[in-house]
C-alpha cells in the first residue's frame, strides 16, 4: 500500500508503561480505539449476558427444578434482555461503525472524535451503573436488587407501589444514560457518513456497509429518542409523584406499551441494519462478484427505515386495539417483510455463479441466510393478528425473536469479527479454531432456537419460573438447554479464538482477502492517522480498479 | 504493505460536502423534536382525563406578551449572525445580548406563571394529568431554553472578551440553528397548552 507512512511519535510500543497505556486508551480520541473499547467492553458483557441466560435455562431444563429462587429468575431474565440488547449488540455495532466507517470513506477520524469520546463513555458509564443495581438498590427497603421488570418494563409493575426500593431507578437511569450515548455516536455516524467522504466518493459509490450504518443512525435518533422521552416519564412517576403511567390518577398503562414499542421495534431494525452490513461486506468478497443489484439495496435498506416505524403495534395485538388498528399494523408488518426479502435475493445472486470461498466470516454469513429467512417467517407469522392472539406472549415469540437475534445478528457479527481481525489487530486468527466455533454454535442454536418454538406452540408461556410435568413440554425444555452447552462451548472457542491469536498468530497482510474497500488498502493495523494520503475514488470498489487498471469498474458504473 | 497504491488526490475534481457542524445540528434536532413529539403526544393523549380539578380552562392564560417575546428573539438572533457575517462585531454583540434578554424575559415569564399555579391556583405536578402533563411539556421547553441561554451566554463572554470574529460565524450560525428550534417548538407547545387544550 502506500508506502508513504508518516513518522508518528509512539510507535516504541514496548517503552511505555502500563499506566502510560492506561492513560492514553482512557483520554483516546482515536475512532479506531474507541470502536476497539466498544467491542472489547461489549464482549465483556456478552460473556455476563450469556452467564444470564444458561443459569435461566438450566433452570427450565426440567419441571419443578428450583435452581435459582423466582426472585432471581425474574431478575435474570430482566437483566439478560436488557444487557444483550443495550449493553452488548448496540456498543458492538457502534464499535464497527466507529472502527471501518472512516476506514471505509477514506477519512482520517469521525466528524467529531471527541463526542465520540463522549458517547462511548456514557454508554460504559450505564452499563456498569445498571449492574451496580446488583449492589446499589437494596435500600432501605430490603425490597430485592437487581431490575426484575422485563426488558420492556411494563406499567404498572414500574411504579412506586410495585416495585419498592430502586431497582427499576436503575433500570431507567442506566438506559436514560446510554440512550445519550446512542444519541451522539447516531449524530457522529451521520456527520461521518454526510461530510467527511473522500474525493470522488459520491452517496452512489459509498461501500454498502455506509449506507446501512447511514440508515442505522438515522433510526436510532428517531426510535432511542421515545425512549428518553418515556424514560423521563417514567422519573417523574417515580420521582415527583406524576400520574403519566397511574392508572388509579386516570393514567394510562397502555400509553407506556406504545412509546416503548415505538423505540422497541425501530430497534430490532437498528440491530439488523448493521448486521446487513457485515454480510454485504463479506459475501461479494468471498463470492469474488460484486454485490447484487446496489440501488435496490441502498432502496431496500431505506424503505426497511421509513416502514420499520410504522409497524410498533405489532407487539400489543393481545392487548386489544381494535379491528382499526390490528389491519394497520398488521398490513404495515406484512409490508416490512417485503424490502428485507428484497435483500435476501440480492444476496443469493451475489453468491449466485460465484467463486465460493468457504472461509469462517463466508460460513457465518451464509448460515445468516437461511436463519434469517425462518426468523423473519416466523416473524410475518406473529404479524398476523389472529395468529398473534394465540402465540404471543408464549416461547414461540422467544423462538422467533432470538432466530433474528441470534442467528441472524449474532451470526454475522461472528462473520466480522473473522473478517476484520486481520485489519484490527495486524495478525490473522485461527481458521480451524474458526470453524470449530461456526459448527459448535451452528448446532447449539439449532437444537436451542428450532425446538424452542415447539413449547411455544404447545402453549408453554414465556417468562414462567418453572412448569408443571405431563404437558408435554419436558423433553423440547430439554433440548433447548442442551442447546446452550454447545454455544456457550462455542463462544469459548471464539474469545480462546481472538485472544490466542492476538498474541500468536500470524502477521497478518494488509489485505488478506484480496478485497475491494478502502479500509484494506490501509496498514493493518491501521496508523493512527489512518491514511498517508487521502485517497480519491472513481468506483464503488477502489481496490479492484487500482488492482485492475485494464478492466476498471468505473467504466461501467 | 506491497499490492496497492492508491492515487492523490487529483486537482481537477471538485469536492464540496455539506457542512458538518450543520448536519449534526440537524441531526441533534431532530432527535429533540421525536423527545417533544412524545411529550405532545402524551398530553393530547391525556387531555380531559384528569380525575380531579384544576382544569387547564380554569387556572391558565395565554401568556401572549412573553411569546412574543420569544418568537422575536429569534429576529434577533438572525440579525446578529448576519452583522458577524459582515464583520460588524460590535453590533453582532449587542444583537446577541438583546436576543439573550429576550430569552430571559420568556423564563421570568414561565417562572412567574408556575408560581402562580403553584401557591394560588394548588396546582402541582403531583395534583392530577394536567398537572404532571403540563409541568412535564412546558418544563422540558423551559429547560431547552435554559440550555440555549446558557450557549448564548458563552458566546457572550467570549464576544466580551474580544474572541468572536467573522471567521466564528459559522460555528455562531449552528448554535443559532438551535435557538431557533426552541422558538418553534414553543410554537407547539404554546398551541397545544393554551389553545387546543384549553
Ligand atoms: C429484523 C430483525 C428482527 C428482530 C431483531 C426482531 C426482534 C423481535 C423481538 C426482540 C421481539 C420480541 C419483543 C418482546 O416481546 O420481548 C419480536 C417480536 C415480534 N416480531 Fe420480530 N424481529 C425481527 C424481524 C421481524 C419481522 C421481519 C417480522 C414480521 C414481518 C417480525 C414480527 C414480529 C412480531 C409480530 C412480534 C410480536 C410477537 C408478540 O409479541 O406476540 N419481526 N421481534
Ligand atoms: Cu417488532
Amino acid at each position: 500500500m502506500s508506502t508513504e507512512s508518516i513518522a508518528w511519535p509512539s510507535t516504541a510500543a514496548g517503552s511505555r508503561s502500563f499506566v502510560e497505556t492506561l492513560h492514553e486508551w482512557v483520554t483516546t480520541v482515536d475512532h479506531k480505539r474507541l470502536g476497539i473499547l466498544y467491542i472489547i467492553y461489549a464482549l465483556v458483557f456478552l460473556v455476563i449476558g450469556g452467564i444470564e441466560a444458561t443459569v435461566i435455562r438450566i433452570q427450565l431444563i426440567r419441571p419443578h427444578n428450583d435452581f435459582v429462587s423466582p426472585q432471581v429468575f425474574n431478575r435474570l431474565f430482566t437483566m439478560h434482555g436488557t444487557t444483550m440488547i443495550f449493553f452488548v449488540v448496540m456498543p458492538v455495532l457502534f464499535g464497527f461503525a466507529n472502527y471501518l466507517i472512516p476506514l471505509m470513506i477514506g477519512a482520517r477520524d469521525m466528524a467529531f472524535p471527541r463526542l465520540n469520546a463522549f458517547s462511548f463513555w456514557m454508554t460504559a458509564f450505564g452499563g456498569l451503573f445498571l449492574y451496580f443495581s446488583v449492589v446499589g438498590a437494596n435500600g432501605l427497603y430490603g425490597a430485592g436488587n437487581a431490575p426484575d421488570v422485563g426488558w420492556f418494563a411494563y406499567a404498572p409493575l414500574t411504579s412506586q407501589t410495585f416495585s419498592l426500593g430502586h431497582s427499576t431507578d436503575f433500570w431507567t437511569l442506566a438506559l436514560l444514560v446510554s440512550g445519550f450515548g446512542s444519541i451522539g455516536t447516531a449524530i457522529n455516524i451521520v456527520a461521518t457518513v454526510l461530510c467527511m467522504r473522500c474525493p470522488g466518493m459520491t452517496l452512489a459509490k459509498m461501500p454498502l456497509f455506509a449506507w446501512l450504518n447511514l440508515v442505522m443512525a438515522g433510526l436510532v435518533i428517531l426510535a432511542v429518542s421515545p425512549l428518553t422521552a418515556a424514560q423521563i416519564m417514567l422519573l417523574v412517576d417515580r420521582y415527583l409523584g406524576g400520574h403519566f403511567f397511574d392508572t388509579q390518577a386516570g393514567g394510562s398503562a397502555v400509553i407506556w406499551m406504545h412509546f416503548f414499542w415505538i423505540f422497541g421495534h425501530p430497534e430490532v431494525y437498528v440491530l439488523v441494519l448493521p448486521a446487513f452490513a457485515f454480510a454485504s461486506e463479506i459475501i461479494p468478497v468471498f463470492s469474488r462478484k460484486p454485490i447484487f443489484g446496489y440501488p435496490v439495496m441502498v432502496g431496500a435498506t431505506v424503505a426497511i427505515g421509513f416502514i420499520s416505524m410504522s409497524v410498533w403495534a405489532h407487539h400489543m395485538f393481545t392487548v386489544g386495539m381494535g379491528a382499526a388498528a390490528n389491519t394497520f399494523f398488521v398490513i404495515s408488518t406484512m409490508a416490512i417483510a417485503v424490502p428485507t426479502g428484497i435483500k435476501i435475493f440480492n444476496w443469493l445472486a451475489t453468491m449466485w455463479g460465484g467463486k465460493i470461498e468457504f472461509k469462517t466470516p463466508m460460513l457465518f454469513c451464509i448460515a445468516f441466510l437461511f436463519q434469517f429467512l425462518i426468523a423473519g417467517l416466523t416473524g410475518v407469522m406473529l404479524g398476523a393478528a389472529p395468529f398473534d392472539w394465540q402465540l404471543g406472549n408464549s416461547y414461540f415469540v422467544v423462538a422467533h425473536f432470538h432466530y433474528v437475534i441470534v442467528g441472524g445478528i449474532m451470526f454475522t457479527l461472528f462473520g466480522a469479527f473473522y473478517y476484520w481481525f486481520p485489519k484490527m489487530s495486524g495478525k490473522m486468527y485461527s481458521e480451524t479454531l474458526g470453524k470449530l466455533h461456526f459448527w459448535l454454535f451452528v448446532i447449539g442454536f439449532h437444537l436451542t432456537f428450532d425446538f424452542m418454538h415447539i413449547p411455544g406452540i404447545l402453549g408453554m408461556p414465556r417468562r414462567i419460573y418453572t412448569y408443571e410435568p405431563g404437558r408435554g413440554w419436558d423433553t423440547w425444555n430439554l433440548i433447548v438447554t442442551i442447546g446452550v452447552f454447545f454455544q456457550a462451548a462455542g463462544i469459548l472457542v471464539f474469545l480462546g479464538n481472538l485472544i490466542w491469536s492476538y498474541f500468536r498468530g500470524e502477521l497478518a497482510d494488509n489485505d488478506p482477502w484480496d478485497a475491494w474497500t478502502l479500509e484494506w488498502s490501509a496498514h493493518s493495523p491501521p496508523p493512527a492517522y489512518n491514511f498517508a494520503l487521502i485517497p480519491t475514488v472513481k468506483s464503488r470498489r477502489p481496490l479492484w480498479d487500482l488492482k485492475h487498471p485494464d478492466d476498471p469498474d468505473w467504466k461501467y458504473e | 504493505m506491497s499490492t496497492t497504491t492508491i492515487p492523490p488526490v487529483t486537482a481537477e475534481l471538485e469536492w464540496n460536502l455539506p457542512s458538518r457542524g450543520q448536519v449534526a445540528m440537524y441531526s441533534l434536532i431532530t432527535a429533540e423534536a421525536a423527545i417533544f413529539t412524545i411529550f405532545v403526544v402524551a398530553y393530547l393523549f391525556y387531555m380531559g382525563k384528569s380525575l380531579s380539578g384544576p382544569m387547564p380552562s380554569e387556572v391558565l392564560t395565554p401568556p401572549i406578551l412573553y411569546a412574543v417575546c420569544l418568537l422575536s428573539s429569534s429576529l434577533t438572533i438572525h440579525f446578529a449572525g448576519k452583522n458577524l457575517r459582515d464583520g460588524n462585531v460590535r453590533r453582532f454583540g449587542a444583537w446577541w445580548l438583546l436576543t439573550i434578554a429576550l430569552g430571559a424575559i420568556f423564563l421570568y415569564g414561565t417562572a412567574s406563571e408556575w408560581h402562580r399555579l403553584i401557591y394560588k391556583d394548588g396546582l402541582t405536578i403531583t395534583t392530577n394529568l394536567f398537572g404532571t402533563t403540563y409541568y412535564s411539556l412546558v418544563g422540558l421547553h423551559g429547560f431547552h431554553v435554559v440550555m440555549g441561554l446558557l450557549g448564548l451566554t458563552t458566546v457572550m463572554v467570549f464576544t466580551i472578551f474580544g474572541m468572536v470574529q467573522r471567521e466564528h460565524a459559522e460555528r455562531i450560525d449552528v448554535l443559532s440553528l438551535y435557538w431557533h428550534f426552541v422558538d418553534a417548538v414553543w410554537v407547539v407547545v404554546f398551541t397545544v397548552v393554551y389553545v387546543i387544550g384549553r
